[in-house]
């Protein structure tokens, strides 16, 4: 795990190399008590949520990922990895971060996280 | 335009409906801002006997969610209880002291439970049975398994009665008339309900009149007027509700028994609507929602200056919500001089039916037992039917009209258009057929979300079905539910069959080859396929960690913290000083908060964050722990009592059985979990007899059992045969694991296996067919091979390393 200091004048930090996340899961990023899920897909899209679910705050991160979704380990919501939006009956959302790949590595917008 | 200002007294389940049909005429017209003084959303109160018997939990209930509310702009103030409505300055204002001002007032308090003022009603353990509140509490009260008592024999009451009893109380109904639900059912038909219900171990007292509640601060019993005392510790009051009309009243509205509105739902002041239970309209307060959604209707057209549609009275068809208890009654059923009657009893069957005419026509119907016809009486009698041409067949029903009988498909069909299939919410036959056919619905879960239709007691989903069956024709399949999920028309068992017929050995094989409808599945399905591979090709498939659930994937119980529970084996329950210090150390070191026996006679260690787990891992491994699996579909516990060892009634070594059994078996996946139990005698202290497989040791040798249940369901186990030896008792029961491991679907319990493929046959083939036995056995020797292995010490030595681990932490550096 790198500690990874936070500058506020550049809003894309560097989180690690692409396949640290494996297909299908995700891995986490902590910011004090924040912690930012970034998921990857079957097609190796990746996605950043916070970790809390909208219904009881599960771990996203451990749920399973299919189709642009993750499926709460708690209690099976499925959250779009796209807009952190619950599916189907439930309603609610989980906040989503910008994540983008260069490269190989792994680039986080935190410009949402100092603000 | 400026949006109005319309504020709502109670968020329950007639205001709510209202909401949906006014958002649906006028979305933009009012600014809404509900006041509820239960501290929760919308939510299906008549679902709340479902909930108290465990046959649905409160999420299952809620008809708005809290997005429904932002969606809608709504304001909601959840637990806030309305105390004051100031007419003259058109605001209201709640007891924790927020007022808001309105354009238009909708009162929608419903009743309150009526509570007999008997000496001691106020002792702690009485209860009412209305809201989510009273169902927690007697959720609570029945933990105790004691005994409860219930006042009111009438549809709450008994619906009460017979959850509590499903949850394992000792339950008496004390009833002050001398029959059941008098006010739905004539004495004929509260015989044959109180004869059930007193089969099912309720005690029934009609005519009964409590005199006290007695208690010193608890309850403790009840003393009826005859002197009789009952032994309890809960009491339940269902005897009747009182429209809520308090606030109605100070506010100086127009009031009798509920709070007068006219056919627009109106109260005398203009700006102000009451609906729901506590409305009162053409002289007659309600109690069912069939009615109040009809209010409901109207409200939202008089909310939007449409009075086209006022509110028109009609009788409403009762049903009781107990499963396997069928009741109808709608309208009037008393005798009289002008009334004529047709009655059919059927005392084998426990069926009775009665038929109540007036001037020819139906005026009222009770039916019990069997309630098919419901729908098809209550038609006629909707559109007075003059019944002179069937009478003499018009008891039968509606199939032995004209002949020969119909089956129920055809009867559905001969049912008018305009009859009513769902009496909660008032849907006819042809909204149904109409909205499936203009809509394309082919599921139940679409024709409810599109018609409302089966969405409230789901009493109608028989007919509902039949409906979509006769619309759809071939499309239709009832067994739709029963495809893997909506990414597979295929069922669990085609699937299974089909890996192994065209030998499919991934998962992203099996996709393609089986034509998925979506990229990469979806939860409930990669699990299953994960599972049915790992099983059929255990030494060629590689387990996909991504389709496991959480536990299975990082080996260890996700609690509802986000922490970990971790428990290791201890074979056959048995343990040692050394283990014990190793699990005493492992605790003071981690700072475990929680240390626990488990129902499977192990430790449980809990709340363990997950970056810990490894490091706990590696030491339990050191004192020689491996994962007990207590997360996994495979095998979990085998339990054991201290047999020839120790005990003085034992008979043959069940404990060190059972520690065979588990050395064998553990590692290996099961369709769902697997919990084993070796009791020395048929005292059975292990429980042998409500396990997945258990044994009971015997003089003369082991007697296997199979197929019990002791979780959401309880059932004994059934008996696969005696066998002499031990090691034949050991090759037995892996063989009967091997062919649950082959057959059940994800998911399955052994028991629901068993039920499916018979009894009969297991025997058949793993106590008649020595040499079937024999494969299963050789194939779970084989599949225990690659199964076998530690996952926690594989983690332990790096394997996902990347599981437990944040990829990075962000520190925020001061600026500058
Ligand atoms: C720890 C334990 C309770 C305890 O403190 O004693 C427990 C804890 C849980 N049980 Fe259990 N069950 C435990 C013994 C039982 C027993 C009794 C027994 O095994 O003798 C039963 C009834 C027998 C049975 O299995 O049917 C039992 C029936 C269930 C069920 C209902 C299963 C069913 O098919 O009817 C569930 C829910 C499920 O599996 O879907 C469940 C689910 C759970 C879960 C996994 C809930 C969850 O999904 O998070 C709990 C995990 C808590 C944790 O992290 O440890 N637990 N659970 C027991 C662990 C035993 C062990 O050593 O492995
Ligand atoms: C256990 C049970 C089973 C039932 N089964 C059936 C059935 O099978 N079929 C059927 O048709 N009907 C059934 N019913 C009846 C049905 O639930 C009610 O008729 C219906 O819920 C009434 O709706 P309502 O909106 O008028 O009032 P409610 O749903 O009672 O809502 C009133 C709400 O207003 C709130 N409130 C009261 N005063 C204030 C205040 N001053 N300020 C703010 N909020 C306030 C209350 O907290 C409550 O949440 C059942 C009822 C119960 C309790
Ligand atoms: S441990 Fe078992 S019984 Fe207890 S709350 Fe969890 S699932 Fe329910
Ligand atoms: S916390 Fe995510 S579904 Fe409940």
């Amino acid at each position: 795990m790198s500690v990874v200091p936070l500058i506020q004048k550049e809003d894309l930090v560097d989180i690690g190399h692409i396949d640290e996340v494996p297909r299908r899961g995700a891995r986490c990023v902590t910011s004090g008590d924040l912690r930012i899920a970034i998921f990857r897909t079957q097609d190796d899209q990746f996605f950043a949520l916070e970790d809390k679910c909208p219904h009881k705050a599960g771990p996203l991160s451990q749920g399973i990922v299919h189709d642009g979704c993750v499926t709460c380990p708690l209690h099976n919501w499925v959250i779009s990895l796209k807009s952190g939006e619950a599916q189907g009956a439930d309603e609610g959302a989980t906040q989503t971060f910008n994540v983008q790949v260069r490269g190989n590595r792994l680039l986080l917008d935190t410009a949402e996280l100092i603000s | 335009m400026q949006k109005q200002k319309l504020v709502i007294i109670g968020n329950g389940m007639a205001p709510g409906r209202m909401l949906e049909h006014l958002f649906e005429r006028a979305p933009v017209t009012y600014e809404v801002t509900i006041f509820n003084a239960e501290p929760r959303v919308n939510y299906d109160r008549i679902m709340l006997s479902p909930v108290l018997s465990g046959e649905k939990a409160y999420e299952d209930i809620i008809i708005h969610g809290d997005g429904w509310y932002i969606d809608h702009g709504i304001t909601l103030y959840k637990g806030h209880k309305v105390t004051e409505i100031d007419r003259e300055n058109k605001t209201v204002t709640s007891d924790q002291g927020v007022t808001e001002s309105f354009d238009k007032l909708v009162i929608a308090t419903g009743s309150n439970p009526f509570i007999v003022p008997v000496p001691g009603h106020d002792l702690a353990g009485v209860l009412a049975y209305r809201d989510l509140d009273d169902v927690t509490a007697m959720m609570l009260a029945a933990q105790s398994r004691e005994k409860a008592v219930v006042i009111g024999g009438g549809l709450l009451g008994l619906e009460a009665a017979a959850g509590l009893r499903e949850r394992g109380m000792d339950v008496t109904v004390v009833h002050l008339m001398d029959t059941l639900m008098e006010r739905q059912l004539d004495p004929s038909a509260g015989y044959l309900l109180q004869k059930e219900l007193e089969s099912r171990d309720i005690a029934v007292k009609t005519g009964a009149n409590t005199k006290r509640i007695i208690g010193d601060k608890k309850v403790t019993g009840l003393e009826l007027e005859s002197g009789e005392v009952i032994d309890c510790s809960l009491v339940v009051m269902a005897v009747g509700i009182r429209p809520n009309v308090a606030l109605a009243q100070d506010a100086e509205l127009e009031v009798e028994r509920g709070i007068v509105v006219d056919s627009a739902m109106r109260t005398s002041d203009t700006d102000i609507l009451a609906l729901g239970e506590c409305a009162q309209v053409d002289g007659r307060v309600y109690g069912l929602v069939a009615p109040l959604y009809d209010m409901a209707q109207v409200a939202a057209c008089t909310l939007t200056d449409d009075f086209s549609k006022p509110f028109k009275h009609q009788d409403t068809a009762t049903k009781l919500k107990v499963t396997g208890i069928d009741l109808f009654s709608v309208g009037d059923f008393a005798e009289g001089d002008d009334r004529d009657e047709i009655v059919l009893r059927d005392a084998n069957a426990g069926i009775y039916k009665r038929v109540i005419l007036q001037d020819n026509k139906i005026i009222g119907t009770v039916l019990y037992g069997d309630t098919s016809d419901g729908a098809w009486f209550n038609d006629l009698k909707k559109k007075q039917t003059d019944i002179s041409d069937m009478r003499e067949s018009l008891i039968f029903g509606q199939a032995y009209q004209g002949g020969a009988a119909m089956d129920p498909m055809t009867a559905v069909a001969a049912l008018p258009d305009d009859a009513e299939i769902c009496g909660c919410n008032g849907i006819c036959k042809s909204k149904i057929v109409g909205t499936i056919t203009e809509k394309g619905l082919t599921t139940l879960d679409e024709v409810r979300a599109h018609t409302k239709a089966s969405a409230s007691c789901g009493t109608c989903t028989g007919l509902v079905e039949q409906l979509m069956a006769l619309t759809l024709g071939e499309e239709f399949d009832a067994d739709a539910g029963s495809s893997m999920c909506p990414c597979t028309d295929l069922g669990h068992g085609d699937v299974r069959r089909l890996i192994k017929a065209k030998e499919l050995k991934s998962i992203p094989a099996v996709m393609q080859e089986l034509e998925w409808k979506t990229s990469c599945g979806c939860a409930k399905c990669r699990p299953a396929l994960n599972y049915y591979l790992v099983c059929d090709w255990p030494d060629v498939y590689a387990d996909d960690y991504q389709s496991r659930f959480i536990n299975e994937r990082v080996h260890a119980n996700i609690q509802k913290d986000g922490t970990y529970s971790v428990v290791p084996r201890m074979w056959g329950g048995v343990t040692s000083s050394k283990e014990l210090r190793a699990i005493a150390d492992v605790v003071d070191k981690f700072d475990i908060p929680t240390v626990k026996v488990t129902g499977g006679q192990r430790i449980d260690m809990l709340g363990i964050k997950k970056e810990d787990l490894p490091a706990v891992w590696a030491d339990l491994g050191e004192a020689g722990f491996i994962s007990g699996q207590a997360y996994a579909k495979g095998l979990r516990t085998v339990k054991t009592c201290v047999g020839t060892d120790w005990c003085r009634f034992g008979t043959q070594d069940s404990t060190g059985l059972g520690i065979k059994l588990e050395k064998f078996m553990w590692g290996s996946w099961t369709p769902a979990k697997l919990k084993m139990a070796v009791s020395g005698c048929p005292r059975n202290c292990a429980e042998s007899t409500c396990k997945d497989i258990g044994i009971i040791c015997v003089d003369s040798g082991f007697e296997i059992h199979f197929a019990g249940a002791a979780g959401l369901d309880i059932k004994g186990t059934e008996v696969l045969g005696m066998v002499p030896s031990e090691n034949e008792a050991l090759e037995h029961v892996v063989a009967l694991a091997q062919m649950y491991r082959e057959q059940g679907h994800y998911l399955e319990r052994i028991y629901k296996w068993a039920k499916r493929v018979g009894l009969d046959e297991i025997r058949k083939q793993i106590m008649d067919d020595e040499e079937r036995r024999q494969e299963y056995f050789d194939r779970f020797v084989f599949s225990q091979r690659y199964a076998q292995v530690d996952p926690w010490s594989e983690r332990v030595s790096g394997k996902d390393k990347h599981e437990f681990k944040p990829m990075a932490a962000l520190e925020l550096e001061a600026a500058e």
